[in-house]
């Protein structure tokens, strides 16, 4: 799987975990970019992510996380260890 | 099966289509809780169930006038983050029914929340609080030295959740629900842990034992979390990472089942539970066709593992039968051929005689189903329907959602357990009426056949029918809340009243409270009538009636002894109001057909009568009125 079709896949889970469809998803986007990303979703969206991609997050790869293209490179990276 | 509710159908690939249709039909003010409801069946994962709970919110948030729907405010207050499993309540609660809003205390201040009476919790006007603590937060979680330290700890954590439902049960007016608590996984001696009363294990398990004692004492509800850890794992239920990361208490991957459990609870609590176990035969209740293979080519009995299977399933009918549960037959069959397993099939553990409703011909289930619960007199929504053929449970599921449709998977070794496992008949208790339930259902039947052969006033005659009244009291007090909170159709008002609050009407001298029995030729039908009347203004607050004795002037024989009541105590009129809801139109003339004339105008479609205790006379009744017990 390649860097655009991860950040694609994220996007989609975006929609469902934080519940709004009218979401523009670029490398750039963080928390503060959408309303609806808070401490308590983002735990549902971890654990989407893991499911989806059938991999596990450390605690402190997350928190060292900036926006969903950091995401998107940890995600490539496991999936290709 | 259990952490994936394998007993519900897979989430329609276009849920978030759907969920959006119902949130315009709430902006256009359309109703939508058959619709919430139905989106509900599916197997929901997290994200699905909070997006269900958001839109419940809104929902509620347009106050809309009572629906087909129970509701209830709960307030949950919990160890760690609560924050996953509320709106999974919130949305679980739909499948069973119950609209739910959820208020969550806090993190980490479940005692603050308990006991200050101006907490968020305290404050929110709730039906119930479920408290789900665990062995931390109880002081549980490290190994005491000796028997008596440990019997001291066990005490302390006993103690600290007396003071919070002490608290807390002054703002739930239908009570507090308290979790059990689950062991950690990991053994500190091993095996030796059981045996050792110091060991964090054996304290949970003396803790978990006197919650048991105080739930069967009416104190508190018990939700048995421990036993639900237990039944998917102790492994699976702990993410020791999610705990540590997050403070999740029960693995994300269970949230689902846990919070389908906090549903049933709450259905229970709001009388949503089911009432009736409607059987397919061929394939269902043996293996075979019946009308192919005769009633000795079937599979059922010792000696082949498919027959014991099938065994085991009607082993399963027949103790929910035993616990209350009405049971029907709903097959594709010829009637008689259909018939003879039950009556002559050496190895059949259920016969006739368990069947309260038999349908079996050529028409289809949706139809069938239809007459079955008309013919029992009870909802469409009290049915469970268990039958092995997809094509049947999806005409079913089109046609009538509000039926329960388990899917049973393909193995009949497992249907017992993915139907015990779905939580249709979940209770909160055990009363005597209960246990005749079903036999009631069927004399019933036997009756409404004995009343085509005579006249009306006859037939009533013939039944020598003895009508007991009395007061409410401890001992009926369970049956009492249960029909208080399980009647819909004969009730007048459907308010509800929660067994502590029934306990308070027992004592109280400005309410005229009214439990009726009847009993006939037929057998003892049991408790059939609530009535609780205001003494002072003589209104009328509750009266509701078992449907099953419809048509027997039961209602005027309770008039009679409202309108003697309200004569000894010098009142001029007695009045009575009919609180329209989804279920109740039955009972909307019910006033005028007694002679009450109406005195309000029209608001919200309530309605307002009165008699005038002048112009009564008490009419003459076919049945005997026995007041030998009846309190002062």
């Amino acid at each position: 799987m390649d860097h655009q079709e991860i950040m694609a896949k994220i996007a989609e889970t975006m929609v469902d975990v934080f519940d709004v469809d009218d979401l523009e998803v670029t490398e750039a986007t963080s928390a503060d970019d959408v309303e609806e990303w808070d401490s308590l979703s983002h735990i549902r969206f971890v654990i989407t992510l893991e499911r989806l991609f059938k991999i596990k997050f450390r605690n402190e790869e997350i928190a060292e996380l900036k926006n969903v293209g950091d995401l998107a490179r940890v995600i490539e990276a496991k999936l290709a260890a | 099966m259990l952490a994936g509710l394998d007993w519900l159908e897979a989430a329609p690939a276009d849920f978030r289509s759907r969920l959006k249709a119902v949130r315009a039909a709430i902006a256009t003010g359309e109703p939508v809780e058959e619709a919430l409801h139905a989106l509900a069946l599916a197997r929901l994962d997290l994200n699905q169930l909070t997006q269900l709970a958001a839109t419940v919110e809104t929902y509620l948030a347009t106050a809309p006038a009572p629906g087909p729907l129970a509701r209830v405010r709960l307030g949950i207050i919990g160890a760690g983050t609560l924050d996953l499993l509320a709106p999974a309540i919130a949305a679980s609660a739909l499948r069973h029914r119950v609209l739910t809003s959820v208020v969550t205390g806090h993190y980490g201040s479940a005692m603050q929340e308990a006991i200050d009476p101006g907490s968020a919790i305290r404050s929110a006007g709730l039906d119930l609080v479920f408290v789900a603590l665990d062995h931390r937060t109880l002081g549980l979680d490290r190994t005491r030295m000796t028997g008596d330290e440990a019997a001291e700890a066990v005490e302390a954590a006993l103690a600290m959740l007396r003071a919070m439902v002490a608290g807390l049960e002054t703002s739930a007016k239908s009570g507090v629900i308290i979790a059990t608590v689950v062991p950690p996984l990991e053994p500190l001696f091993g095996s030796f842990d059981a045996v050792e009363a110091g060991s964090v294990h054996a304290m949970i398990a003396a803790l978990n034992a006197k919650l048991a004692e105080w739930a069967a004492g009416k104190g508190i509800i018990l939700l048995d979390t421990a036993r639900a850890a237990a039944s998917v794992g102790l492994e699976n239920w702990h993410d020791a990472g999610q705990w540590h990361s997050a403070k999740l208490a029960v693995s994300p991957d269970l949230v689902p089942l846990y919070a389908d459990m906090v549903a049933r609870v709450l259905a229970a609590v709001r009388g949503t539970t089911r009432k009736a176990l409607v059987l397919d035969l061929d394939n269902t209740l043996w293996g075979g066709v019946i009308g192919d293979d005769g009633v000795e080519g079937i599979a059922l009995g010792q000696g082949s593992a498919a027959g014991e299977a099938f065994l085991a399933i009607q082993q399963m009918a027949l103790a929910l039968r035993q616990r209350g549960i009405v049971l029907a037959v709903c097959s594709k069959n010829d009637e008689a051929v259909a018939r003879l397993p039950f009556q002559g099939h050496p190895d059949m553990v259920l016969r006739e005689a368990h069947i309260a409703v038999f349908v079996a011909n050529w028409g289809d289930k949706a139809t069938n189903l239809r007459a079955i619960a008309a013919a029992l007199n009870i909802g469409l929504d009290a049915l469970v329907f268990l039958d092995d053929n997809p094509v049947e449970r999806a005409q079913v599921r089109r046609e009538l959602p509000m039926v329960a449709v388990p899917e049973i998977g393909d193995d009949p070794a497992l249907y017992p357990r993915r139907l015990a496992a779905a939580g249709y008949f979940e209770a909160l208790a055990f009363a005597a009426e209960d246990r005749q339930r079903a036999d009631q259902y069927r004399a019933n039947a036997e009756r409404a056949a004995f009343a085509g052969t005579s006249d009306m006033a006859g037939y009533l005659a013939s039944l020598d029918m003895v009508a007991d009244f009395r007061a409410f009291d401890a001992t009926n007090r369970a049956r009492i809340a249960q029909l208080i909170n399980k009647s819909n159709q004969f009730n007048l008002t459907t308010r509800r009243y929660a067994e502590k609050e029934v306990a308070a009407l027992e004592a109280d001298p400005s309410k005229l409270t009214m439990q009726v029995r009847l009993v006939d030729r037929f057998g003892d039908n049991g408790m059939i009538s609530v009535i609780i009347v205001d003494r002072e203004s003589w209104e009328i607050d509750t009266w509701l009636m078992s449907c099953r004795v419809l048509g027997r002037r039961m209602e005027d024989a309770v008039l009679a002894e409202i309108m003697a009541a309200a004569r000894e105590a010098g009142a001029e009129y007695v009045t009575g109001r009919h609180i329209p809801s989804a279920k109740n139109a039955m009972v909307a003339d019910h006033y005028a057909k007694l002679g009450f004339s109406r005195i309000d105008g029209e608001t919200g479609g309530e309605t307002v009568w009165r008699l005038a205790v002048a112009d009564y006379t008490a009419p003459d009744l076919p049945m005997q009125i026995d007041r030998a017990n009846a309190l002062p």
